[in-house]
């Protein structure tokens, strides 16, 4: 196939790839918008195969290569529980980095093959191109290894951090910087070896000092990463459809990111600089004064959400890791049963991903348009009679709107305590990740639940 | 003088993050998580770049040190395209809307 040719078909497969997203902007169309995203996949790949040409020994073990980690692959997406979609998808990061630096190392082995030059001369632009790829791609692998430890709790989700940490990270990105430079001037394999060792180092630097809650800034921001490797790549190869499927994927991470730091007020640079919410809890907890609390039970929240006209369900990070969400929606059922209107509320930072509640719901049969995001639903506080907390906190602290004082002060939150009366299930009196207490807990409107997430709801549904 | 086919590469790249940023902003809200595998999946097109780098060189050199490398790629990133594919259409399959 004709280099011309070749590129006109990955240039269609750009345009897939950005009609697969466009499809997202509604839930009837994002369907047909995934098959646009694997219609693009298939040409990329075929007119790869008829470009390169060679349909001997070589293509048969790519072909078993292919169908290795497909049928994986395959596998891993019929097998994973809703609740870990926040680990798969920072191990699919880590794929995506790994991927790239080996095409990149691949490249710089054997540049006639890609049509780069030769050893040892090779183009002084690819060579940038390349090293960039694969620099970004390892620090992708490595923060996302980490972000997905952090998330699958083998690594605790503390911030790790120490003295000179910022210091430390900016001098080995200046070294990236530096070394990438002395490569093209050298050529030299270790260089380009050395650089790519570094950048595997950064990546670990950069996510360690992050904490659990910041973990959709993390994802999203990996997700960035991903992109920039693979147009980085594009850029090398000469391929279209991976720089427009970069540029796409790393703009979309960015906005990610945005919208996440949004949803907590704080700057992106406060996140990636981490060590936020590190306080010493046991110190706190001595100093703190009892305050009284209304201690209620699974029949006195039936009792009060049965004889409610209106309820609002706030569910947050708790509610997955209790895995309630089936028993949240057989709670919805018995109280729609009684004449009760539900509606869900979700903050934009709930959860441990960008809309890792709503895919919780949607998998326990919630329609999507009983779901409302923070904005759209914010007002209905006042006029509601009941809010069920489940497995939210910070994201409902009153705080943030009236202590200039608080570290979340300014932080968009759900305006629960305007609702009649308030129904928390939580384990304890533990203050949340941010490490605040929740004035919420001693409103005389608030009756606490004191129980594990999925089996309060349960026991509620039982009393309904 | 000729414009340097890399000016063309680069107004694709900054013309496409043009492109997503307003296509990412449309997109719904609770659709971020879908949004994030299937961007994974997309960003396995580098598979392109692997398949080259498996191929290269003659036929009875099939395992070069760079050919490795790109058997390798081939393999990391199939499992990020049928995974990122299948988890997102099976997430999407659960998005229903009320029974009227």
């Amino acid at each position: 196939m004709s280099a011309n040719l070749s590129a006109f078909f990955y240039l269609i497969s750009g345009i897939l790839f950005i009609l697969a997203l466009r499809g997202l902007s509604s839930p009837e169309t994002s369907r047909q918008g995934n098959y646009f995203g694997i219609a693009g996949m298939i040409i990329s790949i075929i007119v790869t195969f008829l470009s390169v040409g060679n349909f001997g020994q070589g293509f048969v073990y790519v072909l078993i290569f292919l169908l290795i980690g497909g049928a994986i692959g395959a596998v891993i997406a019929f097998k994973i529980p809703m609740t870990a979609m926040p680990e798969l998808v920072a191990g699919f990061h880590s794929l995506v980095g790994l991927a790239a630096v080996f095409v990149a190392i691949s490249a710089f082995l054997k540049p006639e093959a890609f049509n780069l030059g030769v050893v040892g001369n090779i183009k002084l632009a690819s060579l940038i191109e390349m090293s960039l790829g694969a620099a970004i791609g390892a620090i992708t692998f490595s923060g996302s290894i980490i972000a997905f430890l952090k998330l699958r709790g083998i690594m605790s989700g503390a911030p790790i951090t120490f003295k000179g940490q910022h210091i430390l990270n900016l001098i080995l990105g200046l070294t990236i910087i530096f070394l990438i430079y002395y490569l093209c001037l050298s050529q030299s394999a270790n260089i380009f070896w050395t650089t790519v060792l570094i950048s595997f180092l950064v990546g670990v630097l950069l996510i360690i000092p992050i904490g659990g809650a910041d973990m959709p800034v993390v994802i999203s921001m990996l997700n960035s990463y991903s992109g920039w490797a693979a147009a980085g790549i594009g850029f090398t190869l000469e391929n279209t459809a991976l720089i427009i499927t970069g540029a796409l994927v790393g703009s979309s991470g960015a906005i990610l990111s945005y919208i996440m730091c949004k949803g907590m007020n704080r700057s992106f640079f406060n996140v990636i600089l981490g060590g936020w919410g590190v306080t010493d809890q046991s110190a706190g907890s001595a100093v703190k004064e009892q305050k009284p609390v209304k201690n209620g039970n699974a029949d006195d929240a039936a009792f009060l959400m049965k004889n409610a006209s209106s309820v609002i369900i706030v569910p947050g990070y708790g509610m997955a890791v209790a895995q309630a969400q089936h028993a949240l929606r057989e709670m919805v059922d018995a109280l729609k049963k009684n004449g009760v209107k539900v509606s869900y509320a979700i903050h934009p930072v709930a959860g441990r991903m960008p809309g890792h509640m709503n895919v919780l719901l949607a998998e326990a049969n919630v329609p999507y348009d009983e779901v409302f995001e923070l904005e759209e639903i914010n007002n209905d506080f006042a006029n509601c009679d009941v809010a069920y907390v489940i497995g939210a906190n910070d994201v409902t602290n009153p705080v943030a709107k009236s202590d200039p004082q608080s570290p979340i002060y300014g932080m968009p939150v759900l305006d629960v305590e305007k609702s009649k009366s308030v129904l928390f299930v939580k384990r304890s009196l533990s203050p949340g990740y941010a490490g605040i207490d929740n004035d919420l807990f001693y409103r005389d409107n608030t009756l606490m639940l004191f129980a594990d997430a999925k089996k309060m709801t349960e026991e509620i549904v039982k009393s309904l | 003088m000729e414009i340097d086919p890399f000016i063309f590469r680069l107004s694709i790249f900054i013309l496409s993050i043009f492109v997503g940023y307003y296509v990412v902003w449309s997109v719904t809200p609770s659709l971020h998580t879908p949004l994030m595998s299937v961007t994974n999946a997309i960003s396995s097109v580098i598979i392109v770049g692997a398949i080259i780098a498996a191929l290269a060189g003659a036929s009875e050199t099939t395992f070069e040190t760079s050919n490795i490398f790109g058997f390798l790629a081939i393999t990391l990133a199939a499992v990020n395209i049928f995974g990122g594919f299948l988890v997102t259409q099976r997430m999407l399959q659960m998005y229903k809307k009320k029974k009227k």
